[in-house]
């Protein structure tokens, strides 16, 4: 294969590649490759078979494969759009020329108008929190036990305790128990669970597995297989409280402790990032801070719900479309969105408004836990949106669209600010 | 099993291997016995990676005369065996006048002891070569013929080379006794059968004593002492150092240096703990052992990345009763050898080892250098080193390596297939991992270990369930209650 010039090259075939590749379609570009490292599109949903995908995207609730599918769907025979799978991208230079790999087609150079970077987000490790004790088998993310459960047929255990209440977490809490297996405890270090609400429900209470928060774990024992854990209380800085220790029998200890954007192809590249969200910084159209670069998905900011991933793509890949087109709007000015009070993260982090100006989704993440909170975006001193929401937990990513009139001509920096009402 | 050999070798660390690929010079059977199923897996996979220039040890002491011959062994083994090896030089470093005057008196030790190069230079030399050392540093003893290296790479090289010539490993054999008849060494039983020898070396490390007490031999005892250490992502690097920075030591030993690796890791460590002498194979690590090094790490080097941290491990160190080296016949039972107290600086001297205790064997028997001895062992094909084009024509000749198993690393299907079929390839996960460094990356094969998992069961014709990760009994996965799809 020959060094292609493409409209838009797509890193990452999962519903981000996907739902931006199918958007892009539909904004008119004519020359779209995806580039996906898996055996098939689909990324991560591929593995997620529990149902409660799609109700906002797609209006009816589907399993992972089952959105993974409608997305495929969107793509597959369309003449202007090429998947290419069992692919790995192994470098983006700054003119766009992507070097990928695959044992079909060998070393491939191809280039892109534009890119958009859709790879994704990874597990957080054992190391990267430092729990004391043994390296035995049967310590795993909650995510490649997963793999290994729904898509290849094994069990990592039989006897399990997961740390981490983050959504994988919680899923796999009930996958295991499912399976047949036990799952002896679900440990959250803070006083509060990561995961959606009705994954708590649904995956924990319906199935009475014991959830302790603010606890952590203090040992992991056995020296060729995982034999047990200690636990213990933490404070509120969260270190163990020396006499809360208690040990917990189990053959396997999953980790649901966090995800991180996947970026090093965006950090080769040397797109600017953000230290919150570990991804790149992006404007209103996703946008990167390399002209024709975007990004869209987990690999921007994690998110909680597919079915906003797909949102986020198909922002990108209408922009990317128009950019390849050359009718992307001029910009009259770029302000800075910026997260304050309780507001932890807020994408975009900056707007290119332009003169007829467009609506402005904005997607953000708080702090703690909170009831009846007033969110408020301001341009300067004025106020172009506020409102009430009944609950903010930093576990749901709250969406909100400042309408085109509103956003027309508010060129003052922007600021999105989350506040307990009094 | 019953088999003969002229020497078993007991034990597959850095020592044990080196010990065989010196053996398979000469027309004997060589046998080396290893109880976990990959070589490396005890002290050899747990220490700093320094190849020290060889100024700590005592003058005279066995751990000084190994120290300097082994280091400059592997100056001349680096490119015959392929050896993962930067000579990177290393820096003692003082902080007040005190420690200066104790780099002086291992200036003058080391050049008693035969290191050459030695120099003391000034703080602000030392930053130069160093832009983050901690500006409190007022001096550094440099000695340039250290160097740092990938300890599992070099016993590997030792053993696939050996194999090569005719040596035997096997794995996952673990020694329950040793006959002795009149004095004498007569057989080594193993929980795989008997190898009838007049010859065994006891390099087993922390379990070196038991080893010795099998065959008569009480004569000593071996302590464990555990070091934890903590490791860094490759970003991390540009901020920290590219030499071993020790400070200065104190009796307790050489103390928590800050080091880089030769992939372009960072890490800190190792403190030392006494272990109780029933548990020499304790290689957890705690919390408060991970604050001190951090903490001591950065009276050297002020910005520790805390958060780049990829992993924590330990090791335990052999320490001997008579706190040197035990390299020698043993004085009470005919035929049995001793590499035993084989604590730092054991890898640099494991190659000076082999050609003592070797040649102990050779004057004894006669035994004569092999005619057709093959110098060096099968390339070991890297895809993410490789140009543009013999990527291509590696892709061409094999499709495999087109495809990406290990993202984080870049390593492909090709090159794990190749260390599972090398001489003495990988039988387990980690042994994938430390032959190709799939998983060795900041996801820590949280995405490729199933991945691997999977081609070790195809290579190896064995179920997934019966893939390990490391040790003997680390068994990974079970199959489902329905019986799983596989």
């Amino acid at each position: 294969m020959g060094e292609q010039l493409y409209d838009i090259i797509i890193v990452g075939g999962g519903p981000a590649g996907l739902s931006a590749a199918y958007s892009a379609w539909q904004n008119g570009a004519k020359e779209i490759l995806v580039l996906e490292r898996d055996r098939e599109a689909g990324g991560i949903l591929q593995q997620c078979i529990h149902n409660g995908f799609g109700l906002h995207h797609f209006k009816e609730e589907l399993t992972g494969p089952g959105y993974a599918q409608r997305c495929y769907d969107l793509v597959k025979d369309k003449p202007e759009i090429k998947i290419l799978v069992d692919t790995m991208v192994l470098n983006i230079g700054q003119d766009k020329t992507v070097t990928a790999v695959s044992p079909e087609h060998g070393l491939m150079k191809v280039k892109g108008k534009t890119i958009i970077l859709t790879m994704g987000c990874r597990e957080r490790t054992r190391g990267a929190i430092r729990i004391p004790g043994y390296r035995p088998a049967g310590v795993f993310t909650a995510g490649a036990a997963q793999r290994m459960v729904n898509m290849e047929g094994y069990l990592p255990g039989k006897k399990i305790v997961i740390l981490g209440s983050g959504d994988i977490g919680l899923i796999m809490a009930r996958r295991m128990t499912l399976e047949g297996c036990k799952v002896q405890a679900v440990l959250e270090i803070c006083p509060f669970s990561n995961g959606l609400t009705r994954n708590m429900v649904q995956c924990l209470y319906d199935y009475d597995i014991p959830l302790y928060l603010s606890h952590t774990i203090t040992a992991i024992h056995g020296k060729d297989r995982v034999s047990g854990i200690t636990a213990a209380k933490v404070d509120d800085h969260m270190k163990p409280i020396p006499g809360t220790e208690f040990d917990i029998d189990c053959d396997t200890l999953l980790l649901s402790v966090g995800l991180i954007p996947e970026n090093e192809l965006s950090r080769g590249l040397g797109i600017a990032m953000h230290p919150l969200t570990n991804g790149p910084i992006v404007d209103q159209h996703r946008e990167t801070s390399i002209p024709g670069i975007f990004a869209a998905g987990n690999v921007v900011h994690v998110h909680d719900l597919v079915d906003f991933v797909s949102e986020e793509a198909e922002i990108a890949g209408k922009y990317a479309a128009l950019k390849a087109q050359e009718q992307l709007p001029e910009d009259v000015a770029d302000i800075a969105v910026e997260a304050i009070d309780e507001v932890r993260t807020c994408v975009p982090q900056h707007v290119r408004a332009t003169a007829e100006g467009e609506t402005i989704r904005l997607f953000m993440r708080v702090r703690k836990p909170m009831k009846k909170v007033r969110l408020t975006v301001k341009s300067g001193d004025d106020t172009l949106l506020t409102k009430v929401l009944p609950v903010a937990k930093p576990s749901e990513m709250i969406a909100v669209n400042v309408p085109a009139a509103k956003a027309k001509g508010h060129h003052a920096d922007w600021t999105v600010s989350v506040k307990e009402e009094a | 099993m019953t088999k003969q050999a002229d020497v078993v070798v007991i034990g597959g660390g850095i020592t044990g291997t080196a010990i065989l690929h010196e053996l398979s010079k000469y027309n004997l059977r060589a046998v080396l016995v290893e109880q976990e199923p990959e070589l490396a897996a005890g002290t050899t996979k747990g220490n700093s990676a320094i190849l020290h220039a060889g100024f700590d040890a005592p003058t005279g002491s066995m751990k000084a005369l190994m120290n300097v011959e082994g280091n400059a062994m592997y100056h001349e083994l680096k490119d015959e065996l392929d050896l993962e090896i930067r000579w990177s030089g290393s820096y003692v470093a003082a902080l007040d006048d005190e420690q200066v005057d104790v780099l002086k008196e291992l200036l003058a030790r080391g050049q008693a002891n035969g290191v050459p190069g030695l120099k003391i230079v000034s703080g602000d030399e030392m930053r130069e070569e160093e832009p983050n050392v901690s500006k409190d540093i007022k001096a550094a003893l440099f000695a340039p013929t250290a160097g740092i290296c990938w300890p599992f790479g070099l016993a590997l090289a030792f053993a696939e080379n050996a194999v090569i010539n005719g040596a035997e490993v096997i794995r996952d054999c673990k020694v329950t006794d040793i006959i002795v008849e009149d004095g004498a060494v007569k057989a080594v039983e193993t929980d795989q059968g008997t190898i009838e020898t007049k010859y065994v070396i006891n390099a087993a490390g922390v379990h070196a004593d038991d080893i010795s007490r099998l065959a008569g031999d009480d004569s000593f005892t071996i302590k464990p002492r555990r070091g934890e250490y903590i490791l860094f992502d490759k970003t991390a690097q540009k901020d920290l150092v590219y030499s071993p920075i020790f400070p200065t030591p104190t009796k307790m030993g050489k103390g928590i240096l800050v080091c880089a690796t030769t992939h372009g890791n960072v890490f800190v460590g190792p403190n030392a703990q006494d272990l109780p002498e029933d548990d020499k194979d304790d290689t957890a690590v705690t919390i408060p052992g991970m604050d001190e090094i951090l903490d001591k790490a950065r009276r050297l080097v002020p910005n520790i990345p805390v958060g780049a941290t990829i992993t924590e491990f330990s090791g335990v160190r052999a320490v001997s009763n008579t706190g040197d080296f035990i390299v020698g016949p043993s004085e009470k039972t005919t035929g049995l050898l001793h590499a035993a107290g084989i604590q730092s600086p054991g890898l640099t001297s494991a190659p000076a080892i082999a050609k003592k205790l070797v040649n102990l064997i050779v004057s004894e028997t006669g035994a004569s250098a092999k005619s057709d001895y093959k110098k060096g062992r099968p390339a070991q094909p890297c895809f993410r080193m490789m140009l543009d084009a013999d990527q291509k024509a590696l892709i061409a000749k094999d499709p495999r390596y087109g495809r990406v198993i290990c993202r984080c690393e870049t390593i492909t299907e090709g090159e794990i297939v190749d260390a599972i079929h090398r001489p003495v390839g990988a039988r387990t996960v980690d042994g994938v991992k430390r032959r190709t460094r799939a998983g060795m990356g900041r996801c820590q094969g949280g995405f490729c270990g199933p991945r691997v998992t999977q081609i070790l069961a195809r290579e190896l014709n064995i179920p997934v369930t019966e893939v390990r990760k490391e040790m003997r009994n680390s068994y990974m996965f079970y199959n489902k209650e329905s019986g799983g799809k596989a």
